[in-house]
């Protein structure tokens, strides 16, 4: 029934009947019009808006209609406008196109000019805009500079990322899974040189080694079953910018040896083919193993890790540096406040408590998840326990040392949050009577976020 | 047409088209000053009022319009000079300039009803500047614009 978007034109000319009549006839079109006599009019109401577009008459007194563009311009250098006209001349239509002019349109237009010409650069215009806000935003999250710790490990770690970025040596980022070595190796990425050349990233564990080999080298047309066409590996898309090799703890022994020896010769052929293609791009591996103890138990080959330890980053899980836990809370909810437009504005102390004794064994990952789950079932505008869901934790991931009285005081707090702190199904769950749990909730201090009990 | 705007459709008496309205320079009619005209012969008892008329119509800004309508107002124009085939150099089609006149009378009290154009090709709101536009798109309200139009005359509220 009604255009998906708002579009706001501008109308400028000095003759009512032509404000009056192109302004009714654009409206039926769904556009937001505005129509101003003057070129100093114009100016004024320049800033209450986003304009899309506007369309403005070239001969008004005072201000004419290239001047008004040209002043347009100083504060809104996108600004797209088309400039109409009772008299044509093609020196006219020169010169304002010259300056800068979307297009040019002799009074009375056709109809179906206009309006195609109009929704056609209204929807470009409004592609190029999302373009730009997507680049920046790819751009901005990637930096090292909005990456964000408190710890003194992890700002030396970002001090190193920003040393190694401009150079071209491997790199091998170690840490447990969730600590964001992937997001490290970006954000060098974009920091080095090589940010306009492409990041290609490969979850080595993901694949088979047969898989796994066309993948990276890429092979030729008839290589094997199924090679119908020429295939360029991610070695090949990788040229002149990174290639991320993530989870390389877990490739296979025949890999190791064919990876070293493309590091170590700096080319490579695609499989099935003679031809030998030269490494243009930056290696950075990552691993959430222990790659030592596996050269130990032979799984991994000494000299390439060698090879890729060049410069070795280890990123501290969570648990090591908690000071980080509400900067990344901050962080993450002021994200998911942007994506899901909600106006949480912090964390209420017993969630923050939480959060700050949990041991994240998924560290960041992890707490991005409860803080987005938390965010998306928050009713109030902070975030409060009953809004914080803690993954159970799985075979004893949760390691820090608890006592028994801990652990049953936790449990009893997940399962009366699970069943919205109904005291009949948290006691069904529990396997206890109503009176024990009571006792229990006052023993242990438990409380809900605002409202009361519920007894049914 | 009245079944799809639920609506009882009177027919009027005929009238001169203003002389005030045409343009000599472009030997068109400026429609809105007709719907303004019009304005002054709205029955007591009608919600909305349609001119048909065979001049060629045009606004200022515009080399011609098929119709025109005060978006969420009253009165609304149609013109038959260039939805006959005629106007094209093709032998006249009576049930083919009917069927576009239907089509482009609905739109403008369309507009009347407060819709404006509708992305769907399938309704009779969608922008037709030409008559390859009214000739492909739809000859009924969508949907959604059929609720817009029900809100106010209570046509589809029965089923």
């Amino acid at each position: 029934m009604t255009m998906e978007k708002s579009v706001n034109i501008m109308v400028v000319d000095d003759e009512e009947i032509v404000r009056d009549s192109l302004s009714s006839w654009l409206e039926e079109d769904g556009y937001k019009v505005e129509a101003v006599e003057s070129g100093k009019k114009a100016l004024e109401r320049l800033p209450a808006k986003l304009w899309d577009l506007m369309l403005v008459d070239l001969k008004m007194p005072g201000m004419d209609g290239i001047q008004l563009m040209e002043e347009v311009r100083k504060t809104n250098p996108d600004m797209l406008v088309i400039i109409m006209t009772a008299y044509a001349t093609v020196d006219t239509a020169v010169k304002a196109m010259k300056k800068g002019a979307y297009d040019y349109f002799v009074k009375p237009f056709n109809p179906d000019d206009i309006s195609l010409t109009i929704r056609k650069i209204v929807d470009h215009h409004k592609l190029v805009q999302e373009n730009l806000f997507l680049r920046k935003e790819l751009k901005k999250q990637y930096k090292l500079r909005d990456m964000i710790s408190k710890n003194e490990k992890m700002l030396e770690i970002f001090d190193l990322a920003r040393t190694v970025a401009k150079s071209s040596s491997t790199v091998l980022i170690q840490g447990e899974s969730g600590t964001g070595k992937e997001l490290l190796a970006r954000a060098i990425h974009d920091e080095s040189p090589r940010s306009e050349a492409p990041f290609i990233s490969v979850s080595c564990a993901s694949l088979t080694e047969s898989l796994l080999e066309s993948e990276l080298f890429g092979h030729e047309k008839g290589a094997f079953t199924g090679a119908s066409a020429i295939k360029r590996g991610k070695l090949e898309l990788a040229q002149d910018g990174t290639l991320f090799l993530d989870e390389i703890g877990d490739i296979s022994l025949k890999l190791q040896m064919d990876l070293l020896r493309v590091l170590e010769q700096r080319e490579f052929r695609r499989v099935g083919g003679s031809d030998l293609i030269a490494i243009t791009s930056r290696i950075i591996a990552a691993t959430n193993r222990d790659l030592k103890r596996a050269i130990e138990e032979g799984r991994f080959r000494a000299d390439l890790y060698y090879r890729l330890n060049v410069i070795s980053i280890h990123i501290p899980p969570l648990r090591e540096r908690r000071e980080d836990i509400p900067l990344l809370v901050e962080h993450f909810v002021e994200k998911f406040n942007i994506e899901m437009g909600k106006r949480i504005r912090g964390v209420g102390e017993g969630a923050m408590k939480i959060l700050m004794d949990n041991d994240w064994p998924g560290n960041a990952r992890e707490l991005r998840n409860v803080i987005e789950r938390a965010v998306v079932v928050a009713k109030g505008n902070v975030l409060t326990e009953s809004d914080i869901s803690l993954p159970a934790a799985a075979g004893g991931a949760n390691h820090r040392a608890k006592s028994l009285e801990e652990i049953e005081k936790e449990h009893i707090r997940v399962v009366l949050n699970e069943n919205q702190w109904n005291i009949v199904r948290t006691a069904q769950t529990l396997g206890i009577d109503r009176v024990t749990l009571y006792n229990k909730i006052k023993k242990f201090d438990l409380k809900k976020d605002g409202g009361a009990l519920k007894e049914c | 047409m009245g079944d799809c705007l639920r609506s009882t459709v009177k027919e009027m008496p005929q009238v001169p088209v203003p002389p005030s309205s045409y343009e000599a320079g472009r030997n068109q009619y400026y429609s809105t000053k007709i719907l303004k005209e019009m304005l002054k012969e709205v029955p007591e008892d009608a919600l909305k009022l349609l001119g048909v008329t065979e001049k060629d119509l045009c606004i200022p800004i515009l080399t011609y319009v098929f119709g025109e309508a005060q978006l969420g107002g009253t009165a609304s124009v149609v013109s038959l000079a260039r939805l006959r085939q005629e106007h094209y150099g093709v032998a006249p089609d009576r049930p083919l300039l009917l069927e576009r006149l239907r089509k482009e009378s609905l739109h403008e009290l369309g507009h009347t009803f407060g819709l404006i154009h509708c992305p769907s090709r399938d309704c009779v709101m969608y922008l037709s500047n030409t008559v390859v536009d009214v000739d492909g798109k739809g000859r009924t309200f969508c949907r959604a614009c059929q609720m817009v139009v029900a809100s106010q005359t209570g046509a589809g509220r029965e089923g």
